[in-house]
């Protein structure tokens, strides 16, 4: 029993693999499906660096075991811009300057994105609260929420 | 840079009825791992505190991802119902508020996707969030064990840090919540490092409602502490000394005061003992002036005493 097979869909795409139980969810999408925008940060829930959705609510991916995600829908920041469109969510990040050395930007994308899909125009307490387990240590946040506040005047989510 | 190590190897079963649970866990004793949530099982597996054989899912035992609210038995959630579920249900956000509060406070939103308010209870921390709360509402945990089901009321759940009233082979299933009594009002209020994020350096849940019984204020309080004991506690002398001072002006005082006495905390990485009494005395004042006001009673009666500082 401590390898299973499992089935999910990720960023659209049906997939079926066989995993050890001890494999992660994070382990999975970078290391078996090679999605590698997640990053791996504090494996222990604290930074969000690997902050995904799992049918629609943002998870730490770390945290979360793949045989748990058997059945689930999981999007990643590539499934974002399945075509390399960037969304406008990911746009107003660029245009505010709410990336410098990239590496949490996968995980505040995801939870900005859950943000906007749960309340379209989120106040600027509402943006850092959701934004609490996502750390920057380059931006000082100033940015990231502006970018968010931006996108939300905008269709944020096409 | 090195690479991780992850989790040590276990095997994994989803376990789909509460029947299954117990035989897993009667048969595999210590060896087995209970996994709802995972947000304090998985860091501490991959730092080698615990190393289960055997990790046991039961989010897919029925009943266990539940909520159930009618005005008769109050309400029950299973307990690896997400506090993000519970935060967000309406029966919750109408009937128990502070529920609500307290659930906000955990941690991040996606850790709060995953963690439970079974778990929060089950990993008996002094800074469990959902104690306090769960202290004021009266709730009881329902568990499924050896002997079948039983039902224990929180306070007598948690017995020490990590150690809980769980026997070899039992799990918690459920938390009830009596009906919210009426016209009550409660907070919580989370002292961190930051405004949100953060394990409790203090927290302070204190509940009140009407009770014309009482000649003196017309009220009665409950008052709960955590993250200042080896367990959360309630402050029995505070909740008195908030309804039934005599004097106005000193009720306030003598809650705050009687509340850091029932305080027992201890210097470590987050904040000093001598602080965190001090905080347990301030937050208490504050929550109950902000209940006080909520209750909304006449001007120049008790709450005017209770409302403000004589100091």
């Amino acid at each position: 029993m401590s390898r299973q097979a499992i089935s999910l869909t990720v960023n659209g795409a049906p997939e079926r693999l066989e995993v050890e139980s001890s494999l992660t969810l994070l382990q999975m999408l970078r290391e078996r499906l090679a999605l590698i925008g997640t990053k791996n940060g504090c494996e222990a829930g604290e930074c969000g660096a690997c902050t995904v959705l799992m049918d629609g609510e943002p998870v730490n991916a770390c945290l979360v075991l793949a045989v748990e995600a058997e059945g689930c829908e999981v999007l990643t920041v590539e499934g974002l811009a399945p075509s390399g469109q960037l969304s406008a969510l990911q746009t107003a990040f660029s245009e505010h300057n709410a990336v410098q050395c990239g590496f949490c930007t996968p995980g505040m994308l995801i939870s900005a994105y859950a943000l906007l899909k749960r309340n379209a125009h989120p106040t600027e307490l509402e943006i850092r609260e959701a934004l609490v387990g996502n750390l920057c240590r380059c931006t000082g946040y100033v940015r990231i929420v502006e970018a968010v506040q931006a996108a939300a005047g905008e269709s944020a989510l096409s | 840079m090195l690479a991780r190590p992850g989790l040590p190897s276990f095997d994994y079963v989803r376990a789909t009825s509460a029947e299954d649970v117990r035989r897993l866990l009667l048969e595999h004793g210590p060896a087995a791992g209970l996994l709802m949530g995972g947000t304090d099982l998985f860091p501490r597996m991959r730092d080698r505190l615990l190393r289960p054989n055997l990790v046991v899912d039961v989010k897919s035992v029925p009943g266990l991802r539940d909520i159930g609210y009618d005005t008769q038995d109050g309400l029950c959630v299973g307990a690896a119902v997400s506090l993000n579920v519970l935060a967000s249900h309406p029966d919750v956000q109408e009937h128990y508020p502070l529920l609500v509060e307290a659930a906000n406070s955990v941690a991040s939103y996606q850790v709060r996707t995953r963690a439970t308010l079974g778990g929060n209870l089950c990993n008996a921390s002094p800074a469990a969030d959902m104690a306090p709360a769960a202290l004021c509402l009266d709730a009881q945990v329902e568990l499924y064990g050896a002997a079948g089901y039983r039902r224990v009321p929180v306070g007598g759940f948690i017995l020490g840090p990590g150690r809980t009233a769980l026997d070899p082979g039992e799990f918690m299933v459920a938390i009830r919540f009596p009906s919210p009594r009426a016209g009550s009002h409660g907070t919580y209020i989370k002292l961190g490092r930051n405004r949100a994020g953060d394990l409790a350096i203090v927290g302070v849940a204190v509940y009140g409602y009407p009770d014309a019984a009482n000649r003196v204020t017309g009220c009665r309080f409950r008052i709960a502490l955590a993250s200042v004991a080896p367990v959360p506690v309630r402050a029995p002398a505070a909740e008195e000394a908030a309804a039934l001072n005599p004097r106005a002006a000193d009720r306030l005082r003598a809650a705050a005061d009687a509340a850091a006495e029932a305080a027992s905390p201890v210097d470590d990485v987050r904040a000093s003992a001598v602080y965190r009494r001090e905080m347990v005395r301030n937050l208490v004042m504050r929550g109950l002036r902000y209940v006080t006001a909520k209750l909304g009673r006449p001007e120049g009666g008790w709450s005017v005493g209770l409302g403000e500082e004589s100091a």
